[in-house]
């Protein structure tokens, strides 16, 4: 601060607090909704403090979803979302690692062809090519089943940017020592690139983890059966109207469930969370 | 930029790149192709047969009012959603880099929004707008404000695109704390000196400091409104009232899932791949201006 300015001050703790609360309200009503009775919440006004049903109503969601909407259970949701949340982060750093490893310390013939390639995929996400991309899927007899739901998201045009761009900052003396060491390209890769790539990964793993536990449109589209959907797509199956048709409270409960890994995920890792982000958009 | 040192391999290099390259074909390249050849041309109702038709679905797209009114819907969705994300981010931003004391819980506090999935963001905000049981709603009512989006196609506009902004502020947040914190405080402290105020100091000096970040989130922004708001519309109006919120993402999945109208609905998909390759290019043209700062 450059000077002292007291209203100042006090204006922006005010505008700070206004701010939080606007972000904080919406989480706040879901979860009253998610410890109430659905009579509670159709009374207008909805009260504004906890109610007794938390166990009721998240049991009820876990064990055997809602009664109107889909009946499918939300713990067996949970685990699906938690294998997208795990594997598209995973897959997407291996797949990304090797290829920007190959790009960095290797020449060959077609490597500006394939780097071009891989930097398309930017302009091409699901959102255009919903219907054909539906048809891959289905004619490789990968519809409701967890490669269908995670495969094509690994490709990463972004990651595999950000590693090269962290190998190029690796000081050449080293892949020298290596070379001179007699150690094979392989050996290096495992001995000293991943080793310092440790930070990067994590920061990356952590905007993944979030990107593949809330996944949409894809899981959307390749999944039909009520065993396979993820938590997201659960409360929409649970959503059979717009307003008081709706069991509030079973939705807001899985809404809270379906919440909770990723943000805690921000809150916890916000070191890695903030550098990630950052990182993969520069 | 290359490497000076490079390991020698007549095959290892194809086999590191071979798993990204072959899940690029077969996911992202082989279904775009289909795209456009799809797109010219019509099929039968059943999906049996199909006929070469040329730019016919396009010349129909562009005849197809609904399509134009959609263009208009996504216009004015994505700059509501990237201007006042952008404004009260950059508010917030500029409040929390001013205080001393809490500054990290209201930074902490402040992010979470970004792990919410837009559906939910959706279901959220639909159930505090909802017209009879909404708690929001019940307040607005005692305001004489008559809220009902359901029937009500700018009310649904305004519900989307305070769920899509609500959503996306902690990020725009975090880029403008990092571009604010990154400005050198002797400038701040110089202009003090020569007796600019705060609000002086703010438009004279930091915020055309921050015009890259803030070129930036723009771009980025207008991203997020044209694809990743897909679940906080799917998940509330569906399009719906009418026309109201049928943004052009929106249309391309309800059209070729639901409609099952595949050449028209790829028609679609191409044009889409259009905007998204020019804001591509935005995008990384201002990237490497950004370098050369």
């Amino acid at each position: 601060m450059v000077e002292n300015r007291p209203w100042l001050t006090f204006f922006s703790h005010t505008v700070l607090i206004l701010g939080v609360i606007a972000v904080a309200f919406p989480l706040y009503v879901t979860f009253v909704a998610s410890t109430l009775t659905l009579e509670q919440i159709m009374q207008v006004p909805m009260r504004l403090l906890p109610g007794d049903q938390l166990i009721e109503n998240y049991s009820q969601v876990l064990t055997g979803g809602s009664t109107k909407g889909s009946k499918a259970a939300v713990s067996h949701m949970l685990v699906n979302s938690l294998v997208m949340a795990l594997v598209i982060p995973l897959g997407k750093m291996s797949i990304s690692v090797i290829s920007a490893f190959a790009f960095v310390y290797f020449r060959f013939r077609l490597r500006m062809f394939f780097f071009w390639m891989i930097f398309i995929t930017l302009m091409l996400p699901v959102e255009v090519r919903i219907i054909p991309t539906f048809k891959v899927i289905a004619d490789l007899g990968m519809l409701n089943t967890y490669a269908g739901l995670t495969v094509p998201l690994i490709a990463s045009a972004t990651a595999t940017f950000l590693f090269r761009q962290f190998f190029m900052s690796i000081p050449d003396e080293l892949a020298e020592a290596a070379r001179v060491d007699g150690a094979s390209p392989m050996r290096f890769f495992w001995d000293v690139v991943l080793p310092l790539s440790k930070t990067i990964m994590a920061a990356l793993f952590v905007i993944q983890f979030i990107y593949g536990w809330n996944q949409y449109l894809w899981p959307l589209l390749v999944t039909t059966d009520e065993s396979m959907y993820t938590t997201v797509i659960g409360i929409k199956r649970m959503m059979v109207g717009s307003d008081s048709a709706n069991e509030w409270n079973l939705i807001m409960a899985t809404a809270i469930l379906a919440m909770l890994p990723p943000a805690l995920v921000v809150m916890f890792m916000q070191k890695w969370f903030v550098k990630g982000l950052v990182e993969t958009e520069k | 930029m290359e490497k000076r040192v490079v390991f020698r391999s007549a095959w290892l290099p194809y086999f590191l790149v071979a798993p990204q390259i072959a899940i690029t074909v077969v996911f992202f390249f082989w279904p775009a192709v289909q795209a456009v050849w799809f797109s010219f041309q019509l099929q039968d109702a059943f999906g049996l047969k199909s006929q070469f038709v040329g730019m016919q679905n396009f010349a129909h797209l562009f005849n197809d009012r609904n399509y134009l009114t959609s263009f208009k819907t996504t216009a004015l969705f994505s700059g509501l959603v990237a201007f006042f994300g952008i404004a009260i981010s950059l508010l917030l931003a500029t409040m929390a880099d001013r205080v001393l004391r809490g500054a990290m819980a209201y930074k902490t506090l402040l992010i979470w929004p970004y792990a919410v999935a837009p559906a939910i963001a959706g279901v959220l905000w639909a159930f505090l707008f909802a017209p009879s049981i909404g708690i929001v709603t019940y307040v607005l009512k005692g305001w004489g404000v008559d809220w009902n989006w359901i029937i009500n196609g700018d009310q649904a506009m305004l519900l989307v695109v305070i769920a899509s902004v609500w959503k996306e502020i902690s990020y725009n947040f975090l880029f403008f704390l990092a571009g604010l914190q990154s400005i050198p405080k002797s400038l701040i402290e110089a202009a003090a000196i020569d007796g600019a105020g705060p609000a002086r100091r703010f438009w004279t000096i930091v915020f055309p400091l921050l015009s890259p970040t803030t070129f930036f989130l723009l771009v980025v922004n207008i991203v997020y409104a044209f694809f990743d708001t897909f679940g906080v519309i799917d998940a509330t109006t569906q399009g719906g009232p009418g026309q109201a919120t049928n943004i052009l993402v929106y249309k391309v999945y309800h059209d070729g899932v639901k409609a099952a109208d595949l050449g028209g609905s790829s028609a679609q998909s191409v044009i889409l791949m259009f905007i998204v390759i020019a804001l591509t290019v935005v995008q990384f043209r201002f990237i490497e201006r950004k370098v050369e700062y």
